[in-house]
């Protein structure tokens, strides 16, 4: 078979100037094949269905097209909370803006230390769960991380471990491409929270592999970055054992394009996963969220919550497939995704799907694009909320069920402050 | 208080006129009620001083003492005094009716010029009247009207009445839906504010709210324009006799 030989010569070209870092043995064969799967899938042309709600060709181009750096004068995200801070600059480490990688509970290590060890707990996670998403459909973007990420952290906590990681992201250099990958396995009965922030690089193509084993807890926030010509590909890829939890939110304002994907396999019996995602999108922007949730253990409860608020030619887009395989029965699948279209120029793209081999579970999924109700507003106004008050307090509503699905109370205060302050800063 | 002059409105979307010149005057510490068949535009007045889109006045005016009320934004009419309880108050999923009000008794507040209220002298407030319509308080963190039966969304139409103190309050149909003791409830809550400086204009289908309530004046809407003013027997007219005579009398 092989590619068309188009797409196949920008398939190579896309990674020319991209060289396998040196690493032990088991890493070097794990990039290497990488290589091969990426080579194998090509990359995603026009008429690739999964690419359908959006255009790959910013993502596809050997140079990333520049993003201007933007100084909101806003304060970070996660500032007030006690937590473990990790930064980078233009995806690259930067130790000297970060805390001591020391803490109770955690070990925390370079990507690059951590590849170089012939003998690594990380052999099991690297490329491992990625590898394993590639069927049934491609992801090639996070093929070419695990074979070209320069940099990264791998995490495995060992412990209940109270204090999150924040892992900060800076952009400065207007031209940046940041490959970055993370590995993070969190132990039998440990507990680890995540925490993600800012833009990191022009165009960003981040990993993040996490392995829950039995009875442990993830749970992960972000905050994409703000810059308006930013770009980003992301993927999260989660394994989850007997009795996990694996908790993420997501919330994205700005950005020219962004791509999240997430990949969850339940492979232990009555695990958890709840994925969550708030978007905010006004003028050049458009973001899609992407999940492929395998069930393929008895009584996993799977969740995923997205909402999008668009306007002025901002554009949403949803695929969302839960996979219960034959003998996950019991599985309780709950998914929705909606959008609140502010105007008549924006725009919400969404395929649900559900594919199901079990005859004894209970799933659920809709998908609803609508306007602002105007007689709510109305009512808010006629008890003396101006107007740009009540449209806000009825956007805030809308999103209200997938913040809700962040567990801690000071970092949901965190992500509504700056909603809130968003939608202040953008009304009409 | 409020001066309603030769008003009349059409519907934007079709060619229709609803309001087809009303005059009436209602004094302060005045209750006026206005009864009048289906369809007859009680409601449209109701929505049309209160600002509602959709309608478009094509002649007469408002005022509210001394404002243009037809000139300002609904929330601006709010800050003015003006209060309208629903016929049908509207469901807000996600909107908690703690915040909801306490958010809009604050934006009348910083219209007026008045410092916000704390959290804590909020919730003293709310509680205390609460407590007098007999609205439980695990009612007011539930979102705004989600899930209430009809009589609990109008008890909470006179909750937030009696928080944001408007000095022109408009009932439109309060008391279609309540029981014999929450039409109590509402009326008592109606005659604790009834003072002075505030005036009440209460749409109503039946004389007995009147009976807890009692009017000044009763006016009898019918196609759009006061047919015919009187004291509190109109209403008791209306009651025993129906429209029907009083319709033929001003044809
Ligand atoms: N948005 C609208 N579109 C079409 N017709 C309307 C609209 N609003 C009002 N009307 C019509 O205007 C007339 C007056 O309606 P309105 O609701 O004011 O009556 P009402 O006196 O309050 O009646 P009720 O006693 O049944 O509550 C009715 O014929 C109604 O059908
Ligand atoms: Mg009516």
């Amino acid at each position: 078979m092989g590619l068309p030989a188009r797409r196949q010569e920008d398939t190579e070209a896309r990674i020319a100037h991209l060289e396998v870092p040196d690493g032990a043995a088991w890493a070097t064969e794990m990039r290497k094949q990488a290589v091969s799967r990426y080579l194998a899938m090509g990359l995603p042309g026009r008429r690739d269905e999964y690419w359908r709600f959006t255009r790959p060709d910013d993502l596809n181009t050997p140079q990333a097209p520049s993003a201007a750096v933007v100084d909101f004068g806003e304060a970070p995200a996660f500032g007030g909370i006690d937590r473990l801070r990790i930064v980078f600059r233009d995806g690259v480490f930067d130790p000297e803006a970060s805390d001591d990688l020391s803490c109770e509970g955690l070990e925390v290590e370079r990507l690059q230390s951590a590849t170089a060890h012939e003998i690594h707990w990380l052999k099991d996670v690297y490329g491992v769960l990625e590898a394993r998403s590639q069927e049934p459909v491609a992801r090639p973007f996070a093929a070419l991380n695990t074979a070209f990420a320069t940099d990264g952290i791998v995490i495995r906590a060992t412990e209940r471990v109270s204090r999150p990681v924040n892992l900060t992201y800076l952009h400065e250099n207007p031209d940046s491409d940041a490959i970055l990958h993370f590995a993070i396995k969190v132990e039998s009965g440990a507990d680890l929270t995540v925490l993600e922030n800012g833009p990191a690089a022009a165009r960003f193509n981040k990993c993040m592999e996490v392995d829950v084993a039995d009875g442990g807890a993830f749970h992960h926030v972000r905050a994409q970055g703000r810059d308006h010509e930013r770009r980003a590909v992301t993927h999260m890829f989660a394994r989850l054992g007997k009795k996990s939890a694996f908790k993420s939110f997501t919330l994205t304002a700005n950005g020219v394009l962004t791509r999240n994907e997430a990949f969850i396999e339940f492979v232990g019996d009555n695990a958890v996963s709840h994925i969550a995602g708030a978007a905010v999108g006004d003028g050049d922007f458009h973001h899609d969220d992407t999940v492929f949730v395998v069930h393929d253990a008895v009584g996993c409860e799977s969740r995923q919550v997205f909402k999008k608020v668009l306007r002025n030619g901002a554009v949403g887009a949803f695929q969302g497939k839960i996979l219960v395989k034959e003998g996950a029965q019991k599985t309780d699948g709950y998914q929705i995704s909606q959008s609140l279209l502010l105007d008549e120029d924006a725009q919400f793209l969404a395929k649900p799907e559900l594919e199901i081999y079990a005859d004894d579970v209970a799933c659920s999924h809709g998908s609803t694009s609508g306007a602002i109700d105007e007689d709510a507003l109305f009512y808010l106004q006629s008890r003396g909320l101006p107007r740009p008050e009540a449209q806000d307090l009825l956007v805030l509503a809308f999103l209200a069920e997938a913040i809700e699905e962040i567990e801690s109370e000071d970092i949901s205060r965190d992500i509504y402050g700056r909603l809130k302050g968003w939608l202040q800063r953008h009304r009409r | 208080m409020l001066k309603i002059n030769d008003l009349h409105v059409r519907l934007e979307e079709e060619d229709k006129a609803i309001l087809r010149g009303v005059d009436l005057d209602v004094t302060a510490g005045s209750v006026h009620a206005i009864m009048g068949p289906n369809g007859s535009g009680k409601s449209t007045l109701a929505y049309v001083l209160s600002g509602r889109d959709g309608y478009e006045v094509t002649r007469g005016g408002v005022a509210l003492e001394d404002q243009d009320l037809l000139e300002l934004e609904p929330e601006e009419r709010a800050a003015a005094g003006l209060f309208l309880a629903f016929q049908y108050p509207v469901e807000i999923p996600g909107v908690g009716n703690m915040t909801f009000l306490r958010t809009a008794l604050n934006a009348q507040r910083k219209a007026c010029g008045d410092e916000e209220v704390s959290a804590a002298d909020f919730l003293k407030l709310i509680r205390d009247r609460a407590k007098s319509l007999q609205i439980d308080p695990e009612m007011l963190k539930r979102p705004v009207n989600v899930g209430f039966s009809g009589g609990e969304k109008k008890r909470n139409e006179i909750l937030q009445m009696a928080v944001l103190e408007p000095k022109m309050c408009v009932l439109d149909e309060t008391d279609s839906g309540l029981d014999v003791d929450a039409m109590r409830l509402v009326a008592d809550g109606v005659n604790a504010l009834r003072d002075e400086g505030r005036a009440f204009l209460v749409i109503t289908h039946y004389q007995r709210l009147l009976n807890h309530i009692e009017p000044d004046v009763v006016h009898i809407m019918a196609d759009g324009r006061i047919v015919k003013t009187g004291g509190p027997d109109l209403a008791l007219e209306v009651e025993t006799n129906g429209y029907a005579d009083i319709l033929q009398e001003v044809a």
